[in-house]
């Protein structure tokens, strides 16, 4: 709740219903990536279709979350931090419905990699998912507690994503050089830490609409790391 | 309830006896209506004294609040040591001194899905169908927390949400088995040349074999020194862990400690190769001073080790904003390869497994940093130019002043 109330208590309440609605939202996508990446390693089909499955859900709640803000935005015309509030709610569900989407797609491919044996890559993913499952964490805690630090942070964090994947990416493809007949498996194993890398990105991105609500500044957007691709041919 | 009903019925019985005594006294109206006066009396005293021998009781759990004597909700939420909510409908009405530690001071006045994001919490709060229930949790507070969530409903859309921790259970049982798995894989190595050297020295006992037994013995304290080396750092490690969710509180001067173990390091065989600077007048840190110092034992022996022996090792102790205080050490030499800068945390994870061998490096090293600076509720973060150099950073949280500090255990 913003630290004053209003004279309407309706908006109050709007609002945090709003809040609230993200916030289960972001919980559920923090959830599916766990939840896909330990599917993986177990390789536990179920689980994974679970995953799948319970994204129906997420992308529910977007649509809630959308009508309320326009509901909120029609009927009380909502001000300065009310209305960076009401947006950036709205632009965070859209992110979170692709951080789902993103674990639905990791999801979706166990049962393609049942035959994996254990391989070095597969040790690093789970490591990789950390990270990036503590990006999302934090963005989403910096969202409830309206933190901007917290949001520079997680900015911060990106790096060390965007680190796992370029290592991620050496070690897949040596090891697809090494081992021709795994090649299937080593480019889901690929899609996959794409899929994490991209998780980091919104996270940032969330993170920055965070940094917006309350502070009502841009953050700057720190500088990219070298593409894996770049690095190669230099 | 049913305490109330014997009240209840204490009571009427005291009536009864206060009328019966009346009517047996005479049939005067004065001592009648006194009967029935003694008889009320008795009856409200009874009710008192059942009213407030009940009221203690409230704490363990707290009924519905009593209309009247207002009993200090505040006061009853904050003696309970587990993260207790008053939700009203979605919203978190109060939270006591548990609950804001975890889950942070925004949440009064939020709705509790903000409060708590977990989609199986989200459903067990909002779902109207099935109030009652307890669910595990992970990750509330930190990653890998494990709570236990319960909800008691007030009635009148109030519930009373609390969270036990079950971390410490989880945690020591994980630990031990790491401890067990990390401990056997690598003490197995230096464990196998001492055998192997124990077997060739039976043979070599003849009196020209004496270069030969002294060349071995060394070896053989070497491995073995590795060897007490590697469980030490394996205890500290699971010591860390154990602690991991258990907040440091004593104030500490980092740059002064940060001055004594570069100091003890230049007394060894390095001399002058570190620079220290601190900034003046910095606050203290709040922190464990024997881990930190382990931290700064750790990241200034890597890079004395790992650095270029001719180019000095940069030690610097500054603010940064207004709540962290920051610890950079530096060296200069050729640096570590970005695929490995994500996994130099990691336990047993070598850059050039020989070479860290030969340098007496445990893999642990960087393994015991991390654990410590998370127990600190700090953040690490290592950065390396392949030619240049590398640079740890360690964050950590200024001491909070002695006056107001809430949240000290």
């Amino acid at each position: 709740m913003a630290s004053t109330g209003h004279t309407v208590k309706a908006f109050d309440s709007d609002l945090g219903q709003i809040r609230g609605l993200v916030s289960e939202m972001g919980g559920r996508a923090e959830a599916a990536i766990s939840a896909s990446i330990q599917a993986l390693q177990r390789i536990d089909l179920e689980a994974a279709a679970q995953v799948v499955q319970e994204d129906r859900r997420i992308d529910e709640l977007e649509a809630e979350i959308e009508r309320a803000v326009l509901r909120l935005i029609a009927l009380r015309a909502p001000l300065a931090d009310d209305l960076r509030d009401a947006v950036a709610a709205l632009k965070i569900s859209g992110v979170i419905e692709r951080i789902g989407d993103y674990a639905k797609n990791i999801a979706k491919r166990v049962p393609l990699l049942s035959e994996m044996r254990s391989s070095e890559p597969m040790a690093i993913l789970p490591a990789m998912a950390r990270s990036v499952s503590d990006m999302v964490r934090g963005a989403l805690d910096a969202y409830a507690a309206r933190d901007a630090a917290g949001a520079v942070a997680v900015q911060e964090a990106d790096r060390h994503v965007d680190d796992f994947y370029n290592s991620l990416f050496r070690t897949l493809l040596t090891y697809m050089m090494e081992n021709p007949t795994s090649i299937t498996e080593s480019a889901h194993l690929l899609f996959i830490a794409k899929n994490l890398e991209r998780i980091g990105d919104h996270a940032t991105n969330i993170a920055e609409m965070v940094f917006f609500a309350a502070t009502g500044e841009q953050l700057i957007e720190r500088p990219r790391g070298g593409d894996p691709l770049a690095v190669e041919a230099e | 309830m049913e305490r109330i009903g014997i009240a209840g019925v204490i009571g009427v019985l005291a009536l009864a006896c206060g009328l019966a005594l009346a009517l047996a006294a005479a049939a005067e109206p004065v001592t009648l209506t006194a009967g029935v006066l003694l008889g009320v009396g008795i009856a409200l005293l009874m009710w008192v004294a059942q009213h407030w021998s009940r009221e203690p009781e409230a704490e363990a759990e707290p009924a519905p609040p009593p209309a009247r004597p207002a009993p200090k909700l505040e006061d009853l939420l904050g003696a309970v040591d587990d993260p207790l909510l008053l939700v009203e409908g979605r919203q978190v009405m109060r939270a006591n001194a548990a609950a804001i530690r975890v889950l942070g001071e925004h949440v009064v006045g939020e709705d509790v899905r903000v409060a708590i994001r977990h989609p199986v919490a989200a459903e067990l709060l909002a779902g109207e169908s099935h109030l009652e229930g307890s669910v595990e949790l992970i990750g509330l507070g930190a990653a890998d927390r494990h709570w236990l969530l319960s909800i008691q409903p007030l009635g009148q859309g109030a519930k009373l949400v609390r969270l036990s921790d079950r971390t410490a259970t989880r945690a020591s049982e994980r630990i031990r088995v790491d401890f067990v798995a990390n401990a056997s894989h690598e003490l197995r190595t230096p464990l196998a040349s001492l055998i192997g050297f124990i077997e060739t020295l039976e043979d070599a006992n003849g009196p020209d074999e004496a270069p030969v037994r002294e060349r071995f013995l060394k070896i053989m304290a070497g491995e073995a020194r590795r060897m007490q080396r590697l469980v030490d750092d394996l205890i500290s490690l699971s010591r860390i862990e154990a602690d991991k969710h258990r907040t440091p509180a004593d104030p500490i001067a980092l740059g002064a400690l940060a001055r004594e173990t570069a100091d003890t390091l230049r007394g060894e065989r390095w001399r002058t190769r570190i620079e220290l600077a601190v900034e003046d007048g910095l606050p203290p840190v709040t922190g464990d001073r024997a881990q930190l110092s382990q931290l700064l034992h750790n990241l200034v022996g890597n890079a004395l080790k790992y650095g270029d022996p001719e180019k000095p090792v940069r030690v610097k102790v500054m603010r940064s904003g207004t709540t962290m205080i920051k610890l950079a050490v530096a060296d200069e030499g050729e640096g570590i390869a970005a695929q490995h800068l994500p996994r130099l945390t990691e336990r047993f994870y070598r850059v050039d497994a020989g070479r860290s061998r030969q340098a007496g490096g445990t893999g642990l090293g960087l393994a015991i940093v991390k654990h410590i600076v998370e127990r600190h509720r700090g953040r690490l973060d290592i950065t390396s130019t392949q030619g240049v150099g590398t640079t740890v950073t360690v964050l950590l949280p200024i001491a909070a002043e002695t006056g107001h500090s809430v949240a000290a255990e």
